[in-house]
């Protein structure tokens, strides 16, 4: 039996009526909205405080001010974007409506382009407020870094996208028992992306796999914005092309999971 | 008894003539060691109501979610509107809707919003002019504007069925539509079935447990058992083929296997 394949040409009308029903969700439930904002905000306070202390008594880290709080910021981007994705995703699951989705003209590529506006929509209600409280409280603008600000952003959330797309193909075929894998794959990057570490701390064998990560690239580049005062480039071009692959490997990752939970019948349940 | 299919046309002899909604060739599921439906064919006109009737697991839903895509065949054949299923679903789903008891509607969203957003998947025109008539039709004024989850079971079902007639779809599938509904509600839920087939020249396909329902609205009735079809006629034919008054002594018989009935 041929199985579905991806349909040529896309409907704004049809992305925009799935932004507008995660929307109105939002708009109805103000723990959503808090929640959003709650988590980003006691992360970037913890952090704030422990470099205000570290810089008080490291000199490396005093010159090197800020590397630990935009560290934070960013990995905050990174998990927060994935997140973003996959709970407007799960949103669906939990509310039986996947169904009803999956039944109507919203081609896959639609409904993934959605919730990837979702994901920007929900990080900007949760960093924003993170970065105005890092500025204000601890001296750090996130904004000051300029243009290299936009290219660490940008890699980080199409990491973030191509994370929540393989993840949420996970869910759709195995039902909400691989829920969990959506709070907890992306705390698996934050050792070999080196976060809040130069990749050299890392063992030398361990290096490789973590340059294969595009967050590593981006977490270097911050790293050596800060304290050599140089925009690595190459970095951010090495980190767009895994990137680039990633994402074509996580929508295909998608729509194979999609054909698989069609043939296994999983569309029809959803649950455990 | 009618059979499934051994010529592979998927028609039997009670077909009325037309064009086809639905055409069902030689379809089969295998789940693992479960064979959900079996070599199952069946070609269903444009304009009539069919009902498909069976017990649990004699592969109703399997059936229809096929019919749908939301399911792959394991070998099988399915046209649907003139298009084959799955590959070309994105011509034929704008055309098409269902309700079904294995899906909801967001509970948080209020039924304006829910409709609003279904009509902009279904690129309806004229949105809050169809929202209007349906809220009227549907009787839904009264709390349009309330969530989903905060409605009564009946009210759910009537928004259920808007939403399922919000693009005035030519074929409409519906897995028991009143199942947990009280008696008036129910009525009123088929009433407006009737009346919708007959408006807009529409195709409905129904599983059902309910042998009254399907006396009462189905020109057709194809009987499952254990994934594969036991009988396909008109109610009128079936009752008579078994000399049994209504439709839940047939099924019944069904079964439990109780009558031999001559092959027609």
């Amino acid at each position: 039996m041929s199985e579905l394949s991806l349909d040529r040409g896309i409907s704004f009308q049809r992305i925009g009526a799935m932004i507008l029903r995660y929307w109105y969700l939002l708009l109805s439930s103000w723990p959503r909205l808090l929640e959003l904002m709650y988590w980003p905000i006691l992360q970037v306070i913890t952090w704030g405080f422990l470099q205000s202390y570290i810089a008080q008594n490291a000199g490396y880290f005093a010159r090197a001010g800020g590397t630990l709080i935009g560290a934070v910021i960013l990995w905050d981007i990174l998990f927060r974007g994935q997140l973003g994705f996959s709970v407007s995703f799960l949103e669906e699951m939990w509310a039986r409506n996947l169904g009803n989705l999956m039944m109507s003209p919203l081609k896959p590529i639609e409904f993934l382009l959605a919730l990837m506006a979702m994901s920007i929509i929900r990080l900007a209600l949760g960093v924003i407020p993170m970065t105005l409280l890092a500025l204000y409280v601890f001296d750090f603008n996130f904004y000051g870094l300029g243009l290299p600000a936009i290219a660490f952003f940008c890699n980080l959330i199409f990491t973030s996208w191509a994370v929540g797309i393989f993840v949420s193909g996970l869910v759709l075929r195995n039902g909400l028992g691989a829920e969990s894998i959506v709070w907890t794959l992306m705390f698996g990057l934050l050792p070999l992306a080196c976060v809040y570490y130069p990749v050299k701390v890392l063992p030398l064998w361990l290096q490789p796999v973590a340059w294969c990560l595009p967050p590593t690239y981006v977490f270097e580049g911050l790293r050596s914005l800060l304290t050599d005062h140089v925009f690595r480039g190459d970095l951010m071009l090495w980190a767009l092309v895994i990137n680039a692959v990633l994402l074509a490997a996580s929508f295909a990752a998608f729509i194979a999971l999609l054909n698989s939970a069609r043939r296994h019948g999983s569309l029809l349940g959803g649950g455990e | 008894m009618a059979q499934n299919d051994a010529s592979g046309g998927a028609l039997s002899a009670a077909d009325p003539a037309g064009p086809a909604a639905i055409e069902a060739a030689h379809l089969v599921k295998q789940y693992k060691q479960t064979r959900a439906v079996d070599n199952v064919s069946f070609r269903i006109a444009r304009g009539s109501i069919t009902g498909l009737l069976g017990g649990n697991g004699a592969g109703k839903t399997t059936t229809i979610a096929m019919i749908m895509g939301l399911v792959l065949p394991t070998s099988g054949r399915i046209r649907v509107l003139g298009h084959p299923m799955p590959q070309e679903r994105a011509h034929v789903l704008g055309r098409m809707n269902f309700e079904s008891p294995y899906v909801d509607m967001p509970m948080r969203l209020t039924v304006r919003q829910n409709l609003t957003i279904f009509g902009r998947l279904y690129a309806v025109k004229n949105l809050a002019e169809r929202i209007r008539e349906l809220s009227s039709d549907l009787d839904l004024d009264d709390f349009l504007d309330r969530p989903n989850g905060k409605l009564s079971a009946g009210q759910k079902t009537r928004v259920a069925l808007a939403k399922a007639l919000v693009n005035q779809p030519e074929l409409l599938l519906l897995d028991e539509p009143t199942a947990s509904l009280d008696p008036d509600t129910a009525d009123w839920v088929r009433e407006h079935l009737e009346t919708y087939r007959k408006t807009h020249d529409a195709t409905i396909l129904l599983a059902s447990h309910n042998m009254f329902e399907v006396e009462r609205l189905c020109d057709r009735v194809i009987i499952l058992k254990r994934g594969r079809i036991e009988e396909d006629d008109s109610p009128d034919g079936i009752m008579a083929r078994y000399s049994r008054a209504n439709l839940e002594e047939v099924f019944l018989d069904v079964a439990r296997g109780r009558v031999e009935v001559p092959a027609s």
